[in-house]
């Protein structure tokens, strides 16, 4: 497997070097992994710090500036980040107003951001979480880590960004997010597996004429491995398990989300597909964002998205945002 | 008697060990996880044995501490926290004692498991790191020789287990048929402690 990297220990400080040459609107510590909004912390406000694994880029770091996250925590790729870079993003942006981590519901998130907020605590920084749990394909909590966090975790990241930019408070901020969350579902699909650095080669054998349906975003195969189907079956069951899941009541916003190696081409088409089952399924539609988002480095495939919004949720949404992966209104 | 010299033979042998088998606790995260346990235990356990070394802790209670204290500062993911919890805790559980017993070590490695068991919300029978160290606790009793042979016997016996916890639950029933490589790497952490005391 080709890859445009010096060597594989090094993928991720050289991807900050990078984003630091090309955001100087953005703080990079390379050396203990945080990014963090220039101007933080800004006064008034409620810091939002979000983290993960790195090789979903634009998630978390593309998505720090005015308008959605405050800091994030980048961590080894697919590897959660430590307890002390989240300790250290949350100093760098609480302004006094108290921080919110948004943690996606993998176990080592969870446990990472838990030490975090402890440590946090005892350093006297106010501190709430929002667990990101919206992927359908995880049937049965019983017998699961419970729910992955995936493609909603964009859209509690900008509109919890945007109240948090409104000078609302920590409770308030915490409570938005998790609505959000609550009125989220997705469901992905791999053509491919990716390859990390590490291993460098593919994480699991997909062969050519197959698809793997109900994936997440870590290179782990799905729930159920079926022969290749066109754009339009896709999406038909793509619809049909996020729809059934959620029974949206409102309008829903459309996340149609490339998982790294998908051209726009495909991802537009399937979007047209998307909309054909939505409209046939009587689901209106309020906003769209087709593009890849959060990605699992070279995977091919899409996830799709849905987050029921209400006037508020929408208004927050259709908020202001600055940040290197979603900009608009400014 | 185990002196704190002892513990630190303990951790450099497990980082030893946890490097000459990296490739294959990668593999076996391949097709169920997401294929970096052993880059991510082998970053730690050096990271451990540097920190021991500079900082040369005088009691076991205090090498095992810092060890764990190290591992949540730099491997991430689930392992981090869990690997670093279990050091950890038995540390704390061997207070500030200059030598400790098998019997102590026992008692306290009990109550690091058990700290595990709580974060990680994993029982025995999960396929987890936990079907290697319950059963290694319960023959440490014996010998360290048959806390090894246990815990090894624990983790090949997660191979026809379903995982219910981490990663390896997404894929569900997919997950049957693969031995687990935290309980792996779990059984290589117990090897280095039979190491450690020549058996």
């Amino acid at each position: 497997m080709k890859m445009l990297i010096n060597v594989p220990e090094t993928v991720v400080a050289d991807a900050l070097r990078g984003l630091a040459a090309a955001h100087p609107e953005l703080t990079v510590d390379v050396e203990n992994r945080v990014i963090v909004r220039r101007d933080a912390p800004v006064a008034g406000q409620v810091g939002l710090v979000s983290g993960g694994g790195s090789g979903h880029e634009p998630l978390h770091g593309g998505f720090v500036g005015p308008g959605m996250l405050s800091a994030a925590c980048p961590g080894e790729v697919f590897t959660s980040p430590v307890p002390d870079q989240m300790l250290r993003a949350a100093a760098a942006v609480d302004s006094g107003a108290g921080v919110l981590f948004i943690v996606k519901n993998y176990t080592g998130d969870v446990l990472n951001f838990d030490m975090a907020a402890e440590m946090a605590e005892d350093e006297g920084i106010q501190v709430a979480k929002v667990l990101v749990n919206d992927d359908v394909a995880v049937t049965d909590s019983l017998y699961t880590a419970g729910r992955r966090g995936t493609g909603a975790t964009l859209f509690v990241e900008k509109i919890a960004g945007a109240a948090a930019a409104e000078g609302m408070p920590l409770e308030r901020v915490e409570a938005i997010a998790r609505q959000v969350n609550e009125g989220s579902r997705s469901f992905g699909i791999a053509l491919s597996a990716c390859s990390t650095p590490a291993k460098g080669s593919p994480t699991f054998d997909l062969p050519p004429g197959e698809l793997e349906l109900g994936i997440g975003i870590h290179g782990e195969p799905g729930r159920e491995r079926r022969a290749m189907m066109t754009s339009g079956e896709i999406a038909e069951a793509a619809v049909e398990a996020v729809v059934e899941d959620l029974q949206p009541r409102n309008p829903v916003l459309v996340l149609v989300n490339g998982m790294g190696a998908t051209p726009l081409l495909e991802l537009y088409g399937f979007n047209a597909e998307v909309h054909r089952v939505l409209a046939q399924r009587g689901v209106p539609v309020a906003r769209v964002l087709v593009g890849n988002y959060v990605t699992s480095l070279d995977m091919a495939g899409a996830s799709l998205t849905l987050c029921q919004v209400d006037d508020e949720l929408l208004r927050l949404y259709d908020a202001p945002v600055k940040t290197p992966g979603l900009r608009w209104g400014v | 008697m185990l002196d704190a010299d002892f513990f630190r033979r303990w951790m450099t042998a497990t980082a030893a060990s946890v490097d000459r088998e990296a490739e294959r606790l990668t593999a076996l995260d391949s097709p169920i996880g997401d294929a970096d346990h052993g880059s991510n235990l082998q970053r730690g356990f050096t990271a451990v044995v540097a920190v021991l070394e500079k900082e040369a802790p005088g009691t076991p209670g205090a090498v095992l501490t810092l060890a764990g204290r190290q591992l949540i500062s730099t491997v991430g993911g689930a392992s981090g926290p869990l690997y670093g919890t279990l050091l950890r805790r038995t540390g704390k559980a061997l207070g500030d004692a200059g030598e400790v017993g098998a019997e102590q070590l026992t008692e306290a490695l009990r109550t690091g498991v058990d700290a595990v068991m709580t974060l990680g919300g994993a029982a025995p029978g999960d396929a987890t790191m936990i079907d290697a160290l319950v059963p290694a606790v319960d023959a440490l009793g014996d010998s360290f020789a048959a806390a090894r042979t246990a815990a090894e016997e624990g983790a090949v016996a997660t191979t026809p287990l379903q995982a219910r916890k981490g990663r390896a639950s997404y894929v569900g029933e997919r997950s049957i048929g693969h031995q687990d490589p935290g309980a792996t790497s779990a059984a290589l952490l117990i090897a280095a402690l039979a190491e450690a005391a020549g058996e």
